[in-house]
């Protein structure tokens, strides 16, 4: 049986496409959002002095970096409910991606902080500026940039995550996508177009990120 | 009058479901990353020293698989290819987007650590009149395995992750097992942490295999 191309199905409700890719990147942003707050904590939590802190933190990298996504996702659906917390499809999924993305972000941050020279902060106690002080006004913004590619890259890949919340019925790409395609039996055209935008949307994000890269770069 | 059974009498009674769920899990992880390892391997080569329109074929190839969110590959392999008349079952169907999938990151990770090789090295190497496949056998291949075994490693336990998502397609490992043990049982929380405590435990003996591997490497 030959199979001819035909797009004209994708086209009529290429909308909802664009529809879906708007709330996948509104999910990334919120997830990447609240993962970066808690990741920070997690990160100053793992370098921190105190050991139990640090091991708590460690423990929970470990162990949200060795669970399915999926799992996840489904947990905070399905199962949350049952101890009384009612979200809705859309917050319980931005939960999980938040709580996953966390246990990523919490390393990359570590890292950052440890690369971030001593002297600055002998330098930050020697004007008198207080430990807060030396905190927000001079390790974070260093790290921040010296932790930019990766974020970006995590962003990345928390857009293409939100692809999960299909199995929630989330109205995202890939949810929009799998309707079309089981509405017009247009099954080639539609994952075509369907990873198409995925893929032009991911390297529109990576080039964007080179650029504020590019801004931000120390000259050195 | 029997007291409603606790927790763990409905694991033991969903051992077997649960067990087969856990046995297919690994079985879809195993054929993938073996699958992925080879096929990726080749494109590492192909990524640093094929000619150009090898090198254009293999980054086309690796940047879409890249940009696209695994479960668009899982729905699409399994969707298109029943179309163009291959009549593949969700599993194979499932495991070859899965390979797909660790090609293209085995590919990346290949190529990273061939190209901080020193071209000296092989250049030596045909100084002294090996082949190219002798080259790689005798002098790159086991440089650029101790130089990949960490993220290979990493790549396997994302692996083991990404195989949940063949449960999307009806494939019953050990996610749609625990999702269907829930359909009967009503007890969402305790089962998706029994999930997630076996994937945990799956990643976690990897992980550690990995370093054990990685400690004999470095000590010869």
């Amino acid at each position: 049986m030959g199979y001819t191309l035909n797009f004209d199905a994708v086209w009529r409700n290429f909308d909802h496409l664009l529809w879906g890719l708007g709330l996948s990147l509104v999910l990334a942003f919120f997830a990447i959002g609240v993962g970066c707050a808690l990741g920070l904590v997690l990160a100053f939590a793992r370098t921190s002095r105190s050991r139990p802190l640090a091991a708590l933190a460690g423990l929970y990298v470990t162990l949200l970096r060795n669970l399915p996504l999926l799992v996840l996702v489904l947990f905070s659906f399905f199962a949350l409910p049952q101890l009384g917390l009612r979200l809705s499809k859309q917050s319980s999924f931005v939960l999980a991606l938040a709580l996953y993305s966390a246990a990523y972000l919490a390393e990359v941050f570590r890292g950052g902080l440890l690369g971030v020279p001593k002297g600055l902060r002998e330098a930050g106690l020697a004007i008198g500026l207080t430990e807060g002080q030396i905190r927000r006004r001079i390790i974070l913004p260093v790290m921040l940039r010296a932790v930019l590619p990766a974020l970006g890259s995590t962003f990345i890949g928390l857009f293409k995550d939100t692809s999960l919340a299909a199995a929630i019925a989330v109205p995202e790409l890939t949810f929009e996508a799998r309707k079309i395609n089981v509405e017009t039996f247009r099954v080639i055209e539609t994952w075509i177009v369907a990873s198409g935008l995925y893929v032009a949307t991911c390297s529109i994000l990576a080039a964007l990120l080179r650029r504020i890269e590019a801004r931000l770069a120390v000259s050195r | 009058m029997n007291p409603p059974p606790s927790f763990l009498d409905l694991v033991w009674l969903a051992r077997w479901p649960l067990l087969y769920g856990l046995g297919t899990t690994v079985a879809i992880s195993l054929l993938a990353i073996a699958g992925g390892t080879v096929i990726g391997t080749l494109l590492g080569l192909a990524l640093t020293y094929g000619n150009r329109f090898v090198r254009i074929v293999a980054r086309a190839y690796t940047d879409f698989v890249r940009g696209t969110p695994v479960l668009v590959l899982v729905l699409a392999s399994f969707y298109i290819l029943g179309t163009i008349g291959l009549d593949l079952s969700a599993f194979q169907a499932g495991v070859l987007a899965l390979t797909v999938f660790c090609s293209s990151h085995v590919g990346e990770i290949t190529r990273g650590a061939l190209q901080t090789l020193p071209k000296g090295q092989t250049e030596a190497a045909k100084a002294i009149g090996l082949t190219f496949g002798q080259t790689f056998r005798y002098v790159l291949g086991p440089q650029a395995l101790r130089l990949s075994l960490p993220p290979l490693v990493n790549t396997g336990a994302e692996m083991v992750k990404a195989s949940t998502l063949l449960s999307v397609i009806g494939v019953a490992e050990l996610l749609l097992r625990t999702q269907e043990v829930i359909s009967r049982t009503f007890q969402s929380l305790p089962f998706y942490l029994l999930a997630g405590l076996l994937y945990f435990t799956v990643n976690f003996a990897i992980e550690r295999l990995g370093r054990l591997v990685e400690r004999r490497l470095s000590a010869a």
